[in-house]
């Protein structure tokens, strides 16, 4: 493993919290003078109903491609020493952290604009849904970022959104072949 | 009398190659709807993945009421409904996703 390129992604089983420190350790790194992170936490109401849990599922195999598939693109955009990405499947309570982002950089405006993408991307494409409980029922959310981004769809669109930059950097080696982040982008517009 | 038959050449009718099975997957709203977490089809070789799912909303009608929402991902990846499926071929129904 090249230890310039550390990225960790993973889904966390039912019943277990997400563990904040060990993704801050995990990106920690002596040359990265910036830690950026996000966490998604449940919130008690929507819509001034009250939330009584938030309960997640996954399909996880396709989740974690394109998780790795965009910490791919965050890489080509902005130079980062390690990526860390954790999203919770099952029940997760009022207060609880479901989804977390970690990213480290040399400098903070790469760590904190990676971060946001990631998030934004992660909302926008990852097979991960949710159904949020009320007190009196339950509906599955759907994710404007998601909507918004199917109606747009051209043939070339893309899952990942990849800022070209014109600078000379060195390709780093985790990006998997160019094919397959096109054929993941190609979202069926039914 | 004796009756001799008289033949055609015989031809072999082989049947792999005209049905390939797929694994099909649904999720979330998908699989309130039919029940299911996942199921075995099998489809004329040649069939594209609206082919599929417009057999799975045949099989389970009340899917027609998230088809204009849904997309499909085929092996792990999204897909398009013109996409041709073959055998052993993994369909994931995928509503409208809300992670984060």
């Amino acid at each position: 493993m090249n230890s310039e390129d550390k990225t960790l992604v993973e889904i966390i089983d039912e019943n277990k919290q997400i563990d904040l420190a060990k993704y801050i350790n995990y990106v920690s790194a002596p040359q990265a003078g910036a830690i950026a992170t996000f966490s998604g936490t449940t919130r008690d109401t929507f819509e001034g109903k009250t939330v009584v849990e938030l309960r997640y599922e996954a399909y996880v195999p396709m989740a974690i491609r394109n998780l790795k598939s965009i910490c791919c693109s965050a890489r080509s955009s902005w130079n980062l020493h390690s990526i860390a990405v954790a999203h919770r499947v099952g029940s997760v309570p009022v207060g609880e952290i479901s989804v977390l982002i970690a990213v480290s950089a040399t400098h903070r405006a790469d760590a904190l604009d990676a971060c946001k993408f990631l998030i934004d991307e992660l909302k926008a494409s990852v097979p991960i849904w949710k159904k949020e409980v009320y007190s009196n029922g339950e509906v599955w959310k759907e994710n404007t970022e998601f909507l918004e981004r199917r109606f747009k769809h051209g043939k070339d669109g893309s899952c990942c959104r990849r800022k070209i930059k014109t600078e000379a950097r060195d390709i780093k080696g985790c990006c998997k072949p160019k094919v397959k982040e096109e054929d993941a982008a190609d979202i069926s517009t039914s | 009398m004796k009756t001799e038959d008289n033949l055609p050449a015989v031809q072999s009718v082989v049947k792999d190659g005209s049905f390939v099975q797929i694994k099909v997957l649904f999720f979330a709203k998908a699989r309130d709807i039919t029940g299911l977490t996942e199921l075995s089809m099998e489809v004329s070789s040649g069939s594209t993945t609206q082919d599929c799912l417009n057999k799975l909303v045949a099989k389970f009608p009340n899917l027609d009421e998230i088809r204009q929402c849904i997309v499909l991902a085929l092996n792990e990846e999204y897909t398009t409904e013109s996409a041709v499926v073959k055998d052993k071929d993994e369909l994931a129904i995928i509503p409208p996703i809300s992670g984060g």
